[in-house]
C-alpha cells in the first residue's frame, strides 16, 4: 500500500468527525500559537533594542577615567596616543565634557538643553552635520575659544532659525554661536539631540575642577572590533594606572550582546513554558486516538481479515495522528500570525514604540515539525495497540 | 483431488476459569481443491472456531493445519496476513462492511492491501460488482443498501482478490429465505467456476444442496460425507439454537 493512499485514508477519517478532530487539535493550536507569539515578541524586542543601540552608535566605546587607586593620571594626550597606536581597531577619539548649568538665551532659560564639550572630530564620529554656519575646528579647541554649535531645537525655539552670529549664555560665560547642527530627530522636541549645545572641550574643561576631561568617546574602525578595541584601550590604560579600577571602558556592542543574551534566556524559558501546552496537546491526541482505536476495533478486525498487516494498521493510525497534529500546527501558525499582528498593534498603541512582533521563518518551520513529531510520538502508542489487536477478537468486538 | 485444506488433529481450547472449553477437539479432515463443503452442527459445536482457523484468523492450540501444503502454524503474523489477503475470501453473517467507505471502496480494500494499483483496483472492483449485480450501486454507502445487497457487496469483496477459498460463516443467517437462495446460488456459481467453498449454515435447505457435509458436535467431527447420508442433517436443528 502506498504512502499517499495511507495519507488520503487518514485525511478522510479525520474529516469524518470534524468537531472531534478540532477539539483534539486545540492543544496543539494553542501551543504552537503561543510559542510563535512569544518567540515573535522576543524577536521584536531584540530588533527594537538593536535599532535603539544602533542609533546610539554601536561602533563606539565610551572611556571614563577616575584615576582611583592610582596617583598617575591619563589625559587627552594619552588617549590620542592610545587611539593612534591601535589604529587597526580604533579610528578617532574625542573628549566629552558634560557641563551642568543653566543655558540662557537673553532673558529666557532653557532647562533641559545639554551642553557638551567635544573635539573638532566629534561631529564626524557621531555622523552629525552642520546645516548653517560652520562646525567646531581645531583652532577653536586650541585657543579655547568661547564658540559653540547649537542643535536645531535651540536654533528654532530661541532664535527663529537664525542662531548663527548670536550669543548664548552658559553659566557665567557667553558663547558665540558659529553653527547649527542638522536636525537629527524626526520631530523637534526638548531633551533630544537637537536640544543641545556643543563647545570646544578645552573651554568646557577649563570650567571643571581638574581642568582635564575624564570622559572620552572612541570610534572603532569596524563594529566587529568592539571586543578587541575595548581590550586595547583597557590594556593601555592599565599600563598607565597600574590598576583596573581607575578607568572604565564601555562598549555598546558588548552591552547589546549582553542584553540579547539575557533576552534570549528569558524568551527560551517562556517558550519552554508555552511548549508544555504542546505536550498537553500531544496527550490529548493520544487520548482521542486510544478512544478511536477502541471504537474502531471492529473496523481493525475487518481490515486484518482482509489482509492488512500490523505495519499497515500501525501506519494508518500514526499517519492519522500526525496529520491531525500537523493540521493543528498549521492552524496554530495562522493563529500565531494573527495574534502577533494583534500584539504588534497593542504594543504600538500602548507603549508608543514601533516594535513589531515578528515570528521568524525558522520558528514557523520548527513549530510545524514539532507538531507533526508530537502526532507521531503520541499517536504511536494507540497505533501500536490497534496494530496488535488479535483479528478474531477484534472481529467479535461489539 | 488435490488437497487444499488439511486438518490434522486440530484442537482449540479456551480456558474459562477452572473449566477448559474444547471448542475444537482433535478435528481431522481434508478438503480438496474445488470442493463445496457445508459445516453444520448445533450452536456452540465449534463451527466458527473451525472456520476461523481455516481462515487464518486464529491459530490452533495443538494439531496441524496445512493450507496449500504450507503449515499455517509456522507462519508469522505478516505471512498470515498475506495468506488471508491472497488465498482467502471471507463472507460474514453480519456483512462486516466498512460503513464510511462506498460500496466500490469496500470491494477495493483487499486489493489495496495486496498493493494493486488504483486503476487496476477500480477495474477489478467494477468487474466483481457487475458479477453480483450491484454495478449501479457502487457509489452508495453500505447503510443505504438492503441486507441482501450488503451481503452481495461482501461476496464481491471476497471475490475481488480472486482467492482460492471462499469462507462463508452463516452468510444467509440475517437474510430472508428468498434472498438466502440468491446468495446460495451465487456461492454455487463460484463453486462451478472452480473455487473451493466452505459454508457454515444452520439452514438444512441450504446445507442439503452441498455435495459434502461435515457435522460437528462438541468440537468433534461426527459426520463427514454426502448430504443425503444418514446422520448428515438433523431435522429441526434451528430449534436448538
Ligand atoms: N474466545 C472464546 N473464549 C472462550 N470460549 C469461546 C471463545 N470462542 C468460542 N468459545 C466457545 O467455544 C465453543 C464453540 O464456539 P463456536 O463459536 O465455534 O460455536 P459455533 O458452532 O460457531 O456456534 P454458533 O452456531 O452459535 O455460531 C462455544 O462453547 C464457545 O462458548
Ligand atoms: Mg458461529
Amino acid at each position: 500500500m502506498k504512502l499517499s493512499e495511507s495519507f488520503a485514508m487518514a485525511v478522510r477519517s479525520i474529516l469524518s468527525s470534524k468537531m472531534r478532530t478540532f477539539l483534539t487539535m486545540l492543544g496543539i493550536i494553542i501551543g504552537i500559537a503561543s510559542v510563535m507569539v512569544i518567540v515573535g515578541l522576543g524577536n521584536g524586542m531584540q530588533n527594537y533594542m538593536e535599532e535603539m543601540f544602533q542609533s546610539m552608535g554601536t561602533n563606539t566605546l565610551t572611556v571614563s577615567l577616575f584615576g582611583r587607586g592610582s596617583n598617575r593620571s591619563a589625559g587627552e594626550e594619552e588617549m590620542y596616543e592610545i587611539v593612534a597606536e591601535n589604529s587597526q581597531y580604533l579610528s578617532q577619539v574625542s573628549p566629552t565634557v558634560s557641563i551642568q548649568g543653566a543655558v540662557k538665551i537673553g532673558a529666557e532659560t532653557s532647562d533641559y538643553t545639554s551642553v557638551t564639550g567635544v573635539s573638532e572630530d566629534y561631529f564626524h564620529m557621531m555622523g552629525y552635520t552642520v546645516s548653517q554656519g560652520r562646525g567646531l575646528q581645531y583652532i577653536d579647541v586650541e585657543k579655547r575659544l568661547n564658540v559653540c554649535v547649537v542643535g536645531e531645537y535651540v536654533n528654532h525655539t530661541y532664535y527663529d532659525g537664525n542662531a548663527v552670529g548670536q550669543l548664548i549664555r552658559i553659566g557665567s560665560q557667553q558663547y558665540a554661536i558659529v553653527g547649527v547642527m542638522t536636525q537629527e530627530s524626526d520631530t523637534l522636541e526638548e531633551r533630544t539631540t537637537d536640544d543641545s549645545v556643543f563647545l570646544p572641550y578645552s573651554s568646557a574643561a577649563a570650567r571643571l575642577e581638574g581642568g582635564e576631561p575624564t570622559s572620552y568617546l572612541v570610534t572603532l574602525t569596524d563594529e566587529r572590533y568592539a571586543a578587541q578595541g575595548k581590550a586595547a584601550v583597557e590594556d593601555a590604560l592599565y599600563d598607565i594606572y597600574g590598576s583596573d579600577s581607575a578607568y572604565y571602558v564601555m562598549s555598546m556592542t558588548e552591552i547589546l550582546d549582553l542584553m540579547t543574551d539575557m533576552l534570549n534566556v528569558m524568551i527560551t524559558i517562556l517558550a519552554a513554558i508555552a511548549a508544555i501546552s504542546l505536550v498537553v496537546g500531544g496527550i490529548g491526541i493520544m487520548n482521542i486516538m486510544l478512544v478511536s482505536v477502541t471504537e474502531r476495533t471492529r473496523e481493525i478486525g475487518i481490515r486484518k481479515a482482509l489482509g492488512a498487516k500490523e505495519r499497515t494498521i500501525l501506519l494508518q493510525f500514526v499517519i492519522e495522528a500526525a496529520t491531525t497534529s500537523a493540521i493543528g500546527g498549521v492552524i496554530g501558525i495562522a493563529v500565531g500570525y494573527g495574534l502577533s499582528s494583534l500584539a504588534t498593534m497593542l504594543v504600538v498603541a500602548l507603549l508608543e514604540t514601533s516594535m513589531a512582533v515578528t515570528p521568524s521563518a525558522d520558528s514557523i518551520a520548527m513549530a510545524f515539525g514539532v507538531s507533526a513529531a508530537i502526532g507521531v510520538l503520541f499517536g504511536y502508542l494507540p497505533a501500536k495497540k490497534a496494530a496488535q489487536l488479535n483479528p478474531i477478537d477484534a472481529l467479535r468486538y461489539e | 483431488m488435490e488437497p487444499l485444506i488439511v486438518f490434522d488433529h486440530v484442537c482449540k481450547f479456551y480456558q474459562m476459569g477452572e473449566e477448559t472449553v474444547r471448542a475444537a477437539d482433535e478435528i481431522s479432515f481434508t478438503i480438496g481443491k474445488g470442493e463445496f463443503v457445508a459445516i453444520v452442527g448445533r450452536s456452540g459445536s465449534g463451527k466458527s472456531t473451525c472456520m476461523n482457523i481455516i481462515g487464518c484468523l486464529d491459530v490452533p492450540t495443538s494439531g496441524k493445519y496445512l493450507l496449500q501444503g504450507r503449515d499455517v502454524g509456522q507462519m508469522d503474523k505478516n505471512e498470515l496476513a498475506e495468506t488471508r489477503n491472497h488465498l482467502l475470501g471471507f463472507i460474514f453473517q453480519q456483512y462486516n462492511l466498512l460503513p464510511k467507505l462506498s460500496v466500490m471502496e469496500n470491494v477495493e480494500v483487499p486489493l489495496m492491501y495486496a498493493g494493486v494499483p488504483k486503476a487496476e483496483r477500480r477495474r477489478r472492483a467494477e468487474e466483481v460488482l457487475e458479477k453480483v449485480g450491484l454495478a449501479d450501486k457502487k457509489r452508495h454507502r453500505p447503510n443505504q443498501l438492503s441486507g441482501g445487497q450488503q451481503q452481495r457487496v461482501s461476496i464481491a469483496r471476497a471475490l475481488a482478490g480472486d482467492p482460492a477459498v471462499i469462507l462463508a460463516d452463516e452468510p444467509t443467517g440475517a437474510l430472508d429465505s428468498r434472498t438466502s437462495r440468491d446468495v446460495l446460488a451465487m456461492l454455487q456459481q463460484l463453486h462451478r467456476e472452480g473455487r473451493t467453498v466452505v459454508l457454515i449454515t444452520h439452514d438444512n435447505s441450504i446445507a442439503i444442496t452441498a455435495p459434502r457435509i461435515i457435522r460437528l458436535e462438541d468440537g468433534k467431527v461426527v459426520y463427514d460425507g454426502p448430504a443425503r447420508g444418514k446422520g448428515a442433517l438433523v431435522t429441526h436443528e434451528e430449534v436448538a439454537v
